[in-house]
């Protein structure tokens, strides 16, 4: 691919991989990522924060979880380059359009999931915490969030990989992290510089993903005993069969 | 505000949307082009998750599929493609990326429906003594209908909407607006192409919506109380 000593640099041949590219441009890289995962972290951080009152607001008054899914998958709908166009007259060209634009996105997915895993909390539980005296909050936060927790995690989990997979379209008003790189590396045909961005941008994604995973487990580790223990049964099961 | 004005007085002004600028030109390339990548997806798509579906198997690989696909950037892969020797052959390379992001979730909620149509009826079709095709055509896939219908819901609006990065790319469709909007700083242009675009993709659910229940092969005998089913949600375009 890249040329030997003396041949011309793969910079000069426009290859698609160039380790040249890499030494030489590593700051502009570094640069890009960094703003990148600023720009996820901070759109899925916020999301979550307006997610979770307006989930429990949905949950409490059965009046208003029509109005608030149906408003937030409308603004699923909307596309992204769209979306971003219309935030722009309001905030100007700043990273707050993208960061806005984003967070739009990941209400739905939250919305949904946190709602999904406190739906799915027994009843029994819900009255047994009640019956030990726990009030509202309390219940709340000590027993029906520990057991939403893996929903809730599955929500962060897709709401950041597509956060980061979207970022890249900031681009078009210049907050866009390694889409930057990839519009630049678009308009003047520069194929190493497409490449690694998009490359840079699924591991992002995929760590990220892998993060938030490690997060759930340490979480939740009442969940490990479970498996454990269902494991433990289904071998006892086994024996018991092969031994009758 | 200001530019909810200007795109108002954009929108009004009929050279805005005559010539191969104009909106309806871009209106046209953007349907043809969602179109064709609606038919071809839905064409890979479906026979194969019919058939994994009848089979039970395979599903670890269209859930999988479908995660997968929210990791990887649409604009990276559109450019990437412009870019490769595909991107000489005009909106290729736009098809390509289109087909590629709207087979994961057709294949994924097909998949799902037709494992979660009752195991039971299917059994007891089977009892009766329905072969393979029957038991398809007639059972299992007015069973997962809802479950289809929501995938290729969620499709074409992906596909309507990722349409419009196209533009950045290079290619065709409403998004060219936007972006000359953005290339001129005509603010009014920006907010005028996202608003077409955004009651377009909004349009097209809605259309759905109403022929999903039009379409229905077992209209008025499915249960009102359907309990929530799963859905499969990918951002509008990434």
């Amino acid at each position: 691919m890249s040329g030997g000593a003396g041949g011309p640099s793969c910079l000069e041949t426009n290859d698609w991989i160039c380790g040249e590219y890499l030494r030489t441009r590593s700051q502009e890289l570094v640069d890009a990522t960094v703003q990148h995962i600023g720009i996820t972290a901070v759109s899925v951080a916020i999301g979550l924060l307006i997610a979770f009152p307006l989930a429990l607001v949905a949950r409490r008054w059965r009046g208003a979880a029509g109005p608030v899914l149906g408003l937030t998958t409308v603004l699923y709908t909307v596309p992204s380059l769209a979306m971003f166009a219309l935030l722009t007259p309001v905030f100007g060209v700043s990273a707050s359009v993208v960061v806005t634009g984003l967070v739009l996105y990941s209400l739905t997915i939250l919305v949904r999931n946190i709602l999904a895993g406190l739906a799915a909390v027994p009843a029994e539980v819900r009255e047994a915490a009640r019956g030990m005296g726990y009030g509202p909050a309390r219940l709340l936060y000590e027993v029906e969030l520990p057991l939403a927790l893996p929903a809730l995690v599955a929500g962060v989990r897709i709401a950041t990989v597509s956060t980061v997979a979207m970022t890249t379209i900031g681009s078009v008003v210049g907050y866009g992290g390694l889409g930057n790189l990839i519009a630049s590396g678009m308009e003047g045909f520069f194929k190493a510089e497409v490449l690694t961005a998009s490359v840079l941008c699924v591991l992002l994604a995929l760590l990220a993903d892998l993060l938030l995973m490690g997060l759930q487990w340490l979480l939740t580790p009442w969940t490990r005993a479970q498996k454990r223990a269902k494991g433990r049964a289904r071998r006892v099961a086994r024996v018991a069969k092969a031994v009758a | 505000m200001g530019a909810i004005a200007g795109s108002w007085q954009w929108l009004t002004t009929a050279a805005n949307w005559a010539g191969e600028k104009g909106v309806w030109h871009r209106l046209a390339e953007h349907l043809w082009l969602s179109a064709l990548c609606l038919a071809l997806s839905t064409l890979i798509a479906l026979p194969v998750a019919l058939w994994l579906g009848h089979l039970g198997k395979g599903g670890a690989l269209a859930v999988n599929l479908s995660n997968m696909g929210r990791a990887v950037p649409t604009f990276a892969v559109l450019v990437l493609l412009t870019l490769s020797p595909l991107g000489r052959h005009g909106d290729w390379p736009t098809v390509i990326a289109l087909v590629l992001f709207a087979v994961p979730p057709l294949l994924t909620n097909a998949y799902l429906g037709m494992r979660e149509a009752d195991r039971d009826v299917v059994e007891a079709a089977r009892g009766m003594g329905m072969s393979g095709p029957q038991l398809l055509l007639r059972v299992e896939i007015p069973l997962a209908y809802p479950l289809i219908m929501t995938g290729l819901r969620s499709a074409t609006v992906q596909v309507v909407a990722t349409a419009t990065l196209a533009a950045l790319a290079g290619g065709g469709g409403l998004g060219r607006i936007i972006t000359a909007g953005f290339g001129n700083y005509d603010t009014a242009q920006v907010v005028a192409g996202a608003l077409l675009v955004a009651v377009l993709a909004l349009t097209v659910e809605g259309v759905l919506v109403l022929a999903e229940r039009l379409l229905d092969p077992m209209r008025g005998r499915r249960r009102a109380a359907r309990t929530g089913r799963p859905h499969s949600t990918r951002p509008a375009s990434s």
